[in-house]
This record gives C-alpha cells, structure tokens and sequence, in this order.
C-alpha cells in the first residue's frame, strides 16, 4: 500500500484552510453593492394573512424594498418542488400541495416565510422587518402528529383530507397475516421517533448575484448539491435555464441533510437580486435555523413480530404514522417510505415483511432527510422490538440475532421489502463487537457501578443500512424525480498535476483528501499535485451533491470511471511514445512501461505530450488529457454492524451517562481509515444525541417550538461522551469496482437503539421495559418512579 | 451614533467606525475582513466565535465591538507564526480534529486558554473546559485527542 | 439589538451621574445575560453604562472573617483565587461551574447577583453563606435582597459595587444543570454559619430562596441523612421543558444532601 493510496490514513488536504481561519464559508462572501435580506416570518401556527402594511417599513431611509408573496407569484413559475413522488395503496397519487417561497395567502407553520426586507445592512433590514405589519387571521393549528388525523383535526390542506399527504405500503399483508397464524410466540412495541432538529454549526446562508450585462444569475449557498439546486431552483421555481445559473456551494459548515433541499431563501435571494440590481445575501440567525432548517425524524409505530418456538421470525406487522410537516420538503416523501420501510427486514431472514405509513400534514416545519433519514427509524423500531423479542423468547439479545441473522452463503439476498442485499457477514461485526467491548466482564463493571450507586445496563444493536443512493431507474420506478448517478472529471494538466471535478460536495467528509487518494492510487501522482474541485455548478459538469452516504460509492466511482478512460488514453499516448503496442504497455506506479523491458515513459511525460503533442498519433488520439465519466449504481450499498452501549444510571437524578460505546462495522472498502472512524464517531455522538438529549417539542395548543434555541435543545457536549471504541470488518461490495459500501449515516443508526437498549438493561431491576426516547434525566426518573409506585 | 473603535488585532493596529450595537464578532468579520471567526448560534452556546481579548478565551458575539477598545485582540488568524502552524493547530490537522471546520476556529482558541493556565489537562479536564464549543461533526474524541497531544507536545 | 448609548466611565460618581434621571439605562458588568437579552431584542436600554473601567469594582479582599469580592470580579477570577478556595471552597466550586470557560472569563459576580436570575448560581451562594450586598448606598443582608424574579432590593440608580461573605464552618454546593444552557434547574448551597445553617436554593423557583426545614433538619444532624424523607413542595416551583416542578422538587432535596455530603456532612 503507497503510503497516500488506498487504505492510508492520510492527513487531510483541506485541513490547513480551516485550521489557519482561510475557509470561505458562504457567509464569509461579500459582493460590491450588496443588499441585505432579512426574512419576516409567521409568529403563528396557521392563519390566514388579510394584510401586509410595509409602508413604516419602506420610509426608513436603509430600506430598499420590502418584498412580498404577491410580489413573488407575479414573476415566477412555480413553487418549491417536491423531487419524489410517492402513491396510495390505491395507486393514486400523493397529495401535493403549492408551496410558494413566500406565502400568498396562509401561513402554516411558526417560521413560515410572509415577507422579505432588505436594506443597506443586515441590523437594518431586521430593524425594518418589525415594522411590516402584518395582519393575520389566526386558524387552529396542530403541531402533534398523534392529534393530526384525529376527527376534527384543524385542516391544513383542502387537497388533503385528514390531514393525510398519502397512505402508503410496502409488503405482503396476506403472508404476514399467515405467519402470525403459524406463530407460537410474538412481540409488540408502541415506539416514537423523536423528532430532531440538525443543527449543522454553520447557520444557512444564500447571495443572489445577478449579472444585468450577461443576463445570468449567481447563487451562493449552503448547499450539499448545488447542481440539485439549480435543476430544482432554475427550472421549477425561477425558470432560469441552467446556462442562465450558477450555484455556488463553497466551504459549508456541515448538512446532515438539512442541505440537502431547496429552501425558499435560495429563490428569494436570486429573485430579488435580479429585481433590485444588486447583490442579496441573507444568513440565518441560529433562531431562525431552528424554525426554516428541515426538522427530521418523529414517527410514531406500532410493531408486532411472529416467532416460532425458537425464536426465528416469521413475520413482521408495522404501522407508522410519519409527520412531514406544514409543505413537502424536497425529497421529504421518500423518508418515511423507500429510506425506512425497506430497512425493517434488517439484517434478518424474516420471510414476511408488511408496513403500512400513513403520511400527515402538521402545523410545523417541514420534515425531511436527517442523518439517515429513514433508516434510523427503521433500525431504533426493529433494534428494540428485537430486544423485546428476545425476552419473550428466553434467549440473550446475541442468541436471538445470530439464529436470525441472514447466514454468510445467503447472499445475494432478497428481502421481502425490495432490497437486494449483496453482501455482508453478521455475525464477524457481532463477534467483533462482542471483543471489542470486553463483552464477558460486563458483571464486574456492573458490580463496580453498583458501589459507586449507578445502575450500569447494556444494550447492542445490529444494524443495516441501504446507501450509495441510487439506481436511477430503480429510485425512477420508486418515485423519485431525478437520476440519482454522479459524474466525475479528471483533468490531467500538461506539467502532470491533476484537477479533478466531482459532482459530490464535501462539507466535512474530506473529499478533497480522500478522492485525491483515489487518483494517487491510480495515476501514481503525487497527492499534493491533485486538487479536488466541487461545489460549483461554473466548474463541474454535473452532480447531484452528497447524502446518503453516496459520495464515494457513487461519486468516487464516477471519479474510477474518468480514471480508467485517462488510463486507456495514456497507455495509447505513451505506446506511441514508445513505438510498442498499445497491449504491451503496463501502468504502474506512475510509470507506462512496456511490460517485461527497462523501456519506459512517466505519466507526467505522457501528459505533456499530450498538451504539446508534437510527437503524438494526432490521427488517431485528440490531443489533451481529461475525461468524464457518470456512474450510476447498479444497486445500493449495504453497509452494516454491531454497537454495544454500556451507560450508567444515577437513580437520585435520572441522568444517563454513556460510560462506554463500541461500534464494529462493515462498510466495504476503506480508502482513509481516519476519516472513516471520524465520520463513525460523528455520527455516533448524534445518535447518542437522539437517544439521551435531542428533542424537538412544539406547544400543541400555541403551535410555537418550545425548543427554539440551543439553551433549550440539547446537543450533545464534549463532556456528553466518552472515547468510543471502533473496529471494521470488511466484506466488499459486490457491484462497484472500489468494494466500497458508505460509513456517513452508520453511527446516526445503528447508536439510538443500542442506548435505549442499554438504558432499558439499567432500569430493568425497577421493573422498566420500555422508555421513551430521549431518555432524559427526568424521563429516566419518571420511568423509575412510576415503576417503583 | 458611530464611534471609532481601536484595538490590536494579531500584533497589528487596527480601528473601526462601529456603531454602539455593532458585536465584536460582526466588526472583526466584516469591517476588519477576518473571517475565520465564525457565528454558529445567537445564544452565546456553540462558541464558533471563541477569540481572546486581553489573554483570554470569551465568545466574541456576547460582546460589543465598543467593550473591546484599547484591548489585545488574538483571533485564529493570529495563532500561526511566520506561516507555522502553532503546535495546536498542527495537532488538530495531525488527529483528525476537524471535518467541516466551522466550529474549528474557536475550539483551537478555547483550548489554547486551556492550556495557559492548566498545561498538563487530564482527558475529562479537555471535555469539562470545551462544554461552550459544540462541534457537530466530529464527536468530540478527535478534538480532545489533539488537544491533549498539542498540550504534551507544548510541555516539550 | 437596538440602538443605544454606550458609557464607560471611569468611576462611580460618573457612572451615578449617567444613571440620575436615566430610567431606561442599565449597568453593563460582563454583559452575559444582558448582551443576549439585547440580541434577542427583548431588552432595549436607551444606555448601557459599561463599569468595566472602575478598577475599584474589581477584586478580592480578605478582611478577617470574612471575604469582600468587588462587583466585577469575574467567575474565572473567583475560581481561580487561593484566598476563596482556602477558606469557601464551595464558592469556588460554585464559580468554577458557572456557565462555560467563555463566561467565567467575562461573567461578574456583581452583574450575576444584581440581575437575580432564577437559574443563575451566584444567588445560592449570596443567600446560603449569609452575604451582605454592598452597594454605593447602603449594605443590603442577603436575606432582604432578592425579591422576585429578575427583581432585588437594589434601587434604579443604585449601584452592586462589591459581595461580602463571612467565613462559613463549612459549606458545600451542588447543582443540576440544564442539560442544554447548563444554568441551574436546582443549585443548592448548604452552610454551617456563625448564626446556623442556611439552605438555599437557586434554579427551582422564582428567586433563590431558603429552606427552612432543611436548615432545622441539618441544625441538628449535618449529614445527609438527616434529609430523608424531607419532601419539598412543588406547587410554587418552575417548570419547563426539562424538569417539571415535581421533578425540581426531588432534585432539590438530592442536590442538597450533595451540598452537604461536600461540605464535608
């Protein structure tokens, strides 16, 4: 292994920018003669606006404009898009309502955008935003989503009875009906998703930046796809065409989803930049964020598992009711549906799988993709039924895993629930869990927190995940609404560095290092001689941005394919170069040789030629040295594991602590083995995050967040965890080139169960079986005082 | 009515025409063009915008530009020396302490006041002392790694 | 934040002279509840008179029995004194766990009492160790300082320019915190004084206040022990998204049998 190839630990490339405060963050970018946008939004759950008074607003000599939903709906196309259909059980579609940038006539949720001030500076254009005056008639509103298809439920929209966005399912009911009838034993669970808010440390921000002379338009924003934005933004909204836009994603301070989507500050920004002939730029204060930022998760289930005698399962019955909020987010249909039913098979044999969704409109703020959006709640349903099972059956968490798990020669495998797992090896990451977590002297420690007056529990989770989303045709036939392939360019420049253009964004993922790695690996340049360019519509062809854990599965793959056309093209340069043939000459290590002889030219010799191509086969080869490929995935990707939580448990106040946390994973191949564990802790930490701290809470009679801030949502502090305890066991992926399988997401879903579990082992001595999630201190010292009573 | 603020910036002079509400963070950002230090929250809870003033570590959006006048200003800029990372900055790079570098800025000057006055921290020390800089990415191991490995390596 | 006038004088008569016939102007200590206020916009002083230049607010005297700390003397400064943590630890303890690094290191003590936050540590220590409130007045005992929420004794021209504690026997604190601000959900501060125990409370209700039935329970065994079975009644209690008032009742009683058990009980 070259020391900066593949499986290297390499240092990362983009770390001196932002060590040395040299990152350039959107908003960290000024334009000459740039405006300020600050966005008025609805202080009610739902009403009706019967006015808007701006005039207070616009005598104030900073102001420029203020700008409304009547504005808007007279200059542009359409609203923001939703980019995935999904139908009822009936076949009919989903409903889908309008969701204009700027509300025209109702709002619906706290924090739904009514008007746009902009002014000379950002303290200005807040200044005159409380002066709009903004007359609303207020409606009943309902945030919860247990109230929200209750009879009487206040009416969000006409096109949607009850409240419901579609009534989906997934599943064979008749053969699921038949296992419960053959079952000799069976579990069930009542379980709620909590509903999350991301917090990416980078508030949202977005600059419109219209170019009156060549009439084209410049965003820069906050976004993990760029090109999405400008497909959705430039064709549904706008109606600029692509050549008319660019999108400009540049240094982003972390998405977790919550980038993922086109949100109506991109549109407004753009918009009103053309209209005013200036700059806008709006950054969202950490307040707003809370009410505009995409919220994830909140699903509340109810799961019921057949098991015969011997605890193997037979049959898996799920209802969900997921909350989508007041609009459709952007791809906010496919959470609840194709990213979560078709997880619940898990990594389990059970042959009959049946969930049924029901969708619903709620007075809150959209609701999509959050750090595995979907699968998360797929694994925290499954994780705990599993655990539950297990007791009913009599065996240990481990016993009734490894009997149910899909054995190694079962693979390729098809789930009842459409996917196709390619590989894996349960049972490795279980044992390699079990060692790495000194599974076997748990009771000394539990003694050992007993005399300290802790309540010490454990808790394990097996976890699989469909990543490196998608097929195309696969995610078409599902609903989606765009391809979902990725395209790379490797620019090989004429003295031998090598540009490379990916349609991927990192925005923390260490791209820049790790696909750097990929070309070292292949063309043998040095790593410092490879820049990795993304996030700019202007420079890369095409691309559809970074989540579900797709980036090297799908982009790096792209990124494999541009590599092998270079090194088609060089082996044909430097045949000519070395009057040998063509199949005669091996690449390796940075050097074309013809194989067997001394005779050799260097790659770097092979790109000069090709820029200076005086001797060069002009007749049969264009001169130059740069390809593009798109790739798109003959399937997902599967990554899967094992984590072990152990917590302690004060009685006295119901705090949890997570004392120790080992993940073993499998996520295919490993290009950078640091940034992989990085990626793990990360995304453990936000699972412990939903599982003990993480709760977005909405007052159902006043429909306003009541966790609106950081000092009342808790994200997990450095002193919330402990060092964690990873290890990966490798099974390649079987259709793609580099083996490799995603680890971005693992953490987020495979964490929550194993420390609910955990919390659960703690409190079992009191009777517990169950707890809400999160599990809080007070919740935690509810549990025990109501189990004690 | 705007007033003129100066203070030394990195070792160098600087001054500003703020206004009496103008934040500190907001007038090295934007009048003085420093940007590496960052506003994550409007609560003083992530302290993305962590700086010293006067020798020690305080979140530069709880303060106003006018508090700041005649002080010694250090922001993340001013850490590396004659183009050398400080052994901080290094030991972030070096443990992978970072991802998408928003929060980076003010954990590196939040854990260098650390070590002023406690050189040798223990590991519950470092996660005890950065609870005012949230990072969402990294989970915090990392961070502490490298926090301790800058501290043993500026022990000499 | 909105528009103001912004002072710094260099001593008191000038800060009293801004302050006369200035209704809407407030003192600026560190400005760690007072700057966030303002950014929210839910505060809008006409002026902030910033005491930062008057060095005689700032620092700590040990006179005898007792310990004087000026008005702006900051949490770090508290913590990181050897005249406090020799002779009151627990209010060294309890600056050492005052909000974050970043805060200790702008945060005053004087700021932190004057504004008599419920959730703010400080009061628990102004209460339980039996302070006297030193103003450019008068002196004001701590029991007839904090009056409300958000409210004390001070006059709206009068100026917190220091804190004196007597020399507890011994003294513990313990606190909850929130889990996301880490400001208080129930802080308690037990003493042994020269003129008995004292029990205060900060976090679980209105304003920091005493317990009476602890004190008498700890008058005559100071141990924690001597606090099972005590109940503390909730109905006046606050509550939120965290910690209910039944909740904070229960974590009182655990955190004061914490006190006690560091004041060495």
């Amino acid at each position: 292994m070259s020391e900066n190839g593949i499986g290297a630990a390499v240092r990362r490339k983009e770390d001196h920018r932002f060590i040395t405060g040299g990152g350039r963050y959107t908003d960290d970018i000024n334009r000459p003669n740039q405006v300020y946008a600050y966005v008025v939004r609805s202080p009610l759950a739902h009403a009706r606006i019967t006015g808007i008074d701006a005039s207070e607003a616009l005598s104030r000599d900073d102001v420029i404009a203020v700008l409304t939903g009547a504005d808007m709906a007279a200059e542009v196309v359409g609203g923001l898009p939703c980019g995935w259909g999904v139908c009822n059980k009936d076949g009919s579609p989903m409903a889908e309502p309008a969701h204009p940038p700027l509300a025209t006539d109702t709002v619906r949720y706290v924090g739904d955008q009514v008007a746009v001030v902009i002014a000379t500076s950002r303290a200005a254009a807040r200044d005159a935003a409380e002066l709009v005056d903004v007359d609303y008639d207020e409606l009943p509103a309902v945030t919860d989503l247990a109230s929200a298809g209750a009879d009487g439920a206040p009416q969000i929209w006409e096109e949607a009875p009850a409240n419901v966005c579609f009534d989906w399912e997934i599943g064979d009911s008749a053969a699921v009906d038949e296992a419960f009838s053959k079952a000799t034993q069976t579990a069930s669970l009542d379980v709620v998703n909590n509903r999350l808010i991301p917090n990416a440390m980078e508030p949202r921000a977005a600059i419109g930046d219209y170019d009156r002379g060549k009439d084209e338009y410049t965003l820069f924003t906050t976004s993990q796809n760029p090109h999405v934005i400008r497909l959705l933004m430039g064709a549904n909204v706008l109606g600029i065409p692509e050549h008319k836009l660019r999108v400009i994603a540049p240094d982003v301070g972390g998405g977790f989803g919550s980038k993922i989507f086109h949100y109506a500050e991109e549109a407004i920004v753009t918009w009103a930049s053309k209209r005013l002939g200036r700059p806008v730029k709006w950054t969202a204060d950490r307040s707003e964020s809370f009410v505009s930022d995409a919220h994830g998760r909140d699903h509340i289930s109810h799961a019921e598992i057949a098991m015969n005698d011997d605890g193997e399962f037979l049959g898996l019955r799920v209802r969900t009711t997921a909350n989508l909020g007041a609009y459709l987010s952007t791809f906010a249909p496919s959470v609840p549906t194709y990213l979560y039913a078709t997880l619940l098979a898990g990594n389990y044999k059970t042959p009959a799988v049946y969930c049924e969704v029901k969708a619903m409109f709620t007075n809150t703020v959209p609701v999509d993709a959050y750090r595995g959006a979907g699968r998360p709640e797929a694994s925290y349903l499954l994780e705990r039924l599993v655990d539950k099972a297990a007791k009913v059956a009599g065996l240990t968490p481990i016993e009734i895993r490894r009997r149910n798990f899909v054995p190694n020669d079962g693979f390729p495998y098809q789930t009842p629930v459409a996917l196709e797992y390619d590989s894996g090896d349960y049972f490795a990451v279980l044992d390699k869990a079990l060692e790495i977590s000194d599974y076997d002297n748990f009771a000394a420690r539990k003694k050992a927190s007993a005399n300290k007056g802790l309540l010490r529990g454990r808790g394990l989770s097996t976890y699989i995940e469909a990543c490196g989303i998608a097929p195309s045709n696969v995610a078409g036939a599902l609903g989606a609404r765009a391809g979902l392939y990725e395209s790379g360019t490797v620019r090989v420049n004429p003295t031998g560095s090598v540009t490379v253009l990916t349609g991927s964004h990192s925005h923390g993922q260490g791209h820049e290092t790790t696909f750097a790695q990929l070309v070292h690996e292949a063309l043998g340049v040095d790593i410092d001689a490879i820049e990795v360019v993304h996030g700019d519509t202007g420079k890369i062809p095409f691309g559809m941005g970074t989540y579900g854990s797709r980036s090297l599965a799908v982009g790096g793959m792209a990124l494999v394919a541009a590599l092998d056309k270079i090194k088609a093209k060089a082996r044909k340069i430097a045949a000519h170069l070395l009057e040998a043939s063509e199949d005669d000459v091996e690449f390796e290590n940075g050097e074309l040789r013809i194989a067997g002889t001394d005779r050799a030219v260097t790659f770097g010799d092979v790109a000069l030629a090709a820029y200076v191509p005086h001797n060069y086969p002009l007749d049969v080869l264009e001169p130059g040295l740069e390809e593009t490929a798109f790739y798109d995935p003959k399937n997902f990707t599967f990554p899967a594991g094992c984590h072990i939580c152990e917590v302690e448990v004060d009685p006295d106040t119901g705090v949890v602590n997570v004392d120790r946390f080992c993940a073993a994973d499998d996520f295919g191949r490993i290009i950078n083995p640091m940034i992989v564990e990085g990626q793990v802790h990360g995304g453990v930490t936000q699972g412990i995050g939903q599982a003990l701290f993480e709760e977005c809470v909405y007052d159902n009679e006043s429909g306003q967040l009541l966790s609106g801030s950081m000092m009342d949502y808790c994200l997990p502090k450095a002193d919330n965890v402990p060092n964690f305890d990873v290890a990966t066991n490798v099974t390649l992926c079987q259709h793609n080139a580099l083996g490799v399988k995603g680890c971005g997401e693992a953490g987020a879903i495979g964490a929550p169960p194993a420390v609910i579990n955990a919390v659960v082992d703690a409190l079992s001595e009191y009777g517990v079986e169950d707890i809400a999630i999160p599990a809080t201190p007070q919740r935690v010292w509810q549990a025990i005082q109501s189990a004690s009573r | 009515m705007p007033s003129t603020v100066s203070f030394t910036l990195n070792g160098e002079p600087v001054s500003a025409e703020v206004s009496s509400r103008t934040l500190l963070v907001d007038m090295i950002r934007e009048q003085l063009g420093r940007t590496g230090t960052h506003v994550g929250c409007d609560t003083s809870q992530c302290g993305a915008c962590v700086i010293h003033v006067d020798g020690v570590s305080v979140k530069s959006c709880t303060m106003l530009a006018l508090q700041a006048d005649g002080a010694d200003v250090v922001t993340i800029e001013g850490v590396a020396r004659n183009g050398e990372l400080h052994p901080m900055q290094a030991a972030f790079r070096e443990h992978h302490g970072l991802q998408c570098g928003f929060c980076t800025p003010g954990m590196i000057m939040s854990a260098l006041d650390l070590l002023q006055t406690n050189p040798d921290p223990s590991e519950g020390e470092v996660r005890e002392w950065l609870e005012g800089n949230l990072c969402r990415c990294t989970g915090y191991q990392n961070i502490v790694k490298a926090v301790l490995s800058a501290a043993a390596t500026m022990r000499g | 934040m909105y528009e103001f006038n912004y002072h710094r004088p260099a001593s008191l008569d000038e800060a009293k002279r801004i302050l006369s016939g200035n209704d809407e102007a407030k003192l600026l200590g560190g400005g760690m509840t007072l700057l966030p206020t303002m950014k929210m916009r839910l505060a809008q002083p006409s002026d902030l008179v910033d005491l930062s230049a008057i060095a005689s607010l700032s620092g700590i005297e040990v006179a005898g029995d007792s310990i004087t700390i000026g008005a702006m003397t900051t949490h770090a400064q508290v913590a990181a004194s050897a005249e406090v943590s020799s002779r009151i630890a627990a209010l060294s303890v309890l600056a050492s766990g005052i909000g974050d690094a970043q805060v200790r290191n702008r945060g005053t003590i004087g700021g932190s009492v004057a504004n008599s936050d419920p959730a703010a540590d400080y009061p628990a220590a102004v209460l339980g160790l039996n302070a006297t409130v030193i103003t450019d007045e008068r002196e004001i005992a701590a029991d007839d300082f904090f009056t409300g929420m958000f409210e004390t004794a001070l006059g709206p021209q009068e100026i917190l320019t220091a804190i004196r504690f007597p020399l507890p026997k011994r003294a513990g604190y313990a606190k909850f915190p929130n889990p996301a601000s880490r400001y208080a959900v129930a802080g308690v501060m037990v003493a042994e004084t020269g003129n008995g125990v004292r029990v205060a409370v900060t976090g679980a209700g209105a304003n920091a206040y005493r317990v009476s039935e602890m004190e008498s329970a700890l008058s005559a065994n100071f141990s924690a022990s001597a606090l099972d079975g005590l109940a503390v009644d909730a109905s006046e209690l606050n509550g939120d998204l965290h910690a209910s008032p039944e909740y904070r009742a229960h974590l009182v009683v655990v955190m004061a049998k914490r006190a006690v058990a560091a004041a060495g009980g």
